[in-house]
């Protein structure tokens, strides 16, 4: 048999091979995740006022010299309210300080949430107007960063924290982060 | 009013009113500013609901980023800036248009590489069933099974 009579085969072969492939990498890719360009780079500055304290702003300076986490949360997100069962059992235990950054939320609506599902954080900040946020590329609530000492951010997670993409991910880049001088 | 027939009837408004656009009543120096502002909306992705531009969503970071690109006008930086400042927070998947280099060439020239193998294909199939005609116009030319065998 001639080869060249195969060749309409083999092409067939090399669509479903990447059709398939398709499938597979939509299965363990959120298609939505965009990679931040952040990763890597100083964290931004920012100083926002402390949740119920006005007056006092908390930012990058107090957090100096130590890996921290930054949630971006609020109680209009609905994957937060997901999320938020996991940082009550874990926040304690991930060994750094875990910031959340309330995003363009009412401060009644947020108080009642916390309020309601427990306070997870060891510093709640008011990103009201939420261009805070946007200095950190947020664009779906809640995001995950990891700061580490030098002020570099060194992971981001994208949607609720998983407790497969806690153990896997979070916690590896914790240890790298506290491991780093 | 229920809530839904409320949202309907906002909707409804909103499509009576505005003409193609989510776009905020935003302050513009003048026409040309107002221009400059639309054809650059369009060419930025909304990262909420990807498959829409900054111009046409109405999420609510669509409105933020609106605003900032708006203010960053009002300061005189040019579209280049103001896309370079967007890119740097979220990414090059922020443009419509990624700009050519290395990682982008499949994505500027792939469409046209496939183009160009199908042509080769067709052109290599026309010319071998072409030869073929001329070769069964030849006499004594019995039909020869090698191919399927």
């Amino acid at each position: 048999m001639k080869l060249s009579r195969l060749l309409p085969f083999f092409g067939l072969v090399a669509l479903v091979a990447l059709f398939g492939f398709g499938i597979r990498w939509n299965m363990h890719h959120d298609q939505r995740e965009v990679l931040s360009p952040l990763i890597g780079k100083p964290a931004p500055q920012f100083s926002l006022p402390v949740f119920g304290e006005t007056s006092r702003k908390y930012g990058n300076v107090d957090l100096k010299g130590k890996p921290y986490l930054i949630n971006v949360f609020a109680s209009w997100c609905v994957a937060c309210r997901d999320e938020h069962p996991l940082l009550m059992a874990e926040g304690a235990r991930l060994g750094v300080p875990l910031v959340g950054l309330n995003y363009k939320d009412e401060p009644a609506d947020a108080q009642r949430w916390l309020a309601q599902f427990g306070n997870p954080y060891d510093t709640v900040i008011v990103d009201y107007d939420g261009r805070a946020a946007i200095d950190f590329g947020v664009y779906g609530a809640p995001e995950t960063f990891l700061v580490d000492a030098a002020g570099i951010i060194r992971y981001k997670r994208i949607g609720p924290i998983t407790p497969d993409a806690l153990r896997d991910e979070l916690l590896p880049a914790i240890a790298a982060a506290k491991a780093a001088p | 009013m229920t809530m839904l027939a409320r949202m309907a009837f906002v909707a409804m408004l909103a499509a009576i009113v505005s003409p193609a656009f989510a776009i905020d009543p935003l302050p513009f120096a003048d026409r040309a500013q107002e221009q400059r502002f639309q054809d650059l909306a369009r060419e930025l992705r909304c990262l909420v609901c990807q498959n829409e531009n900054l111009a046409d969503s109405h999420a609510p970071l669509a409105k933020d980023l609106r605003e900032q690109v708006f203010e960053q006008m009002q300061a005189g930086k040019s579209d280049a800036q103001i896309k370079e400042w967007l890119t740097d927070r979220y990414s090059e998947f922020m443009l419509y248009d990624p700009p050519l280099r290395g990682g982008t060439l499949l994505l500027w020239f792939g469409p046209f590489v496939l183009l160009l193998i199908g042509t080769v294909v067709v052109a290599m199939i026309v010319r071998r069933r072409s030869r073929g005609l001329t070769r069964t116009t030849e006499p004594n030319q019995s039909i020869s099974d090698e191919d399927w065998t």
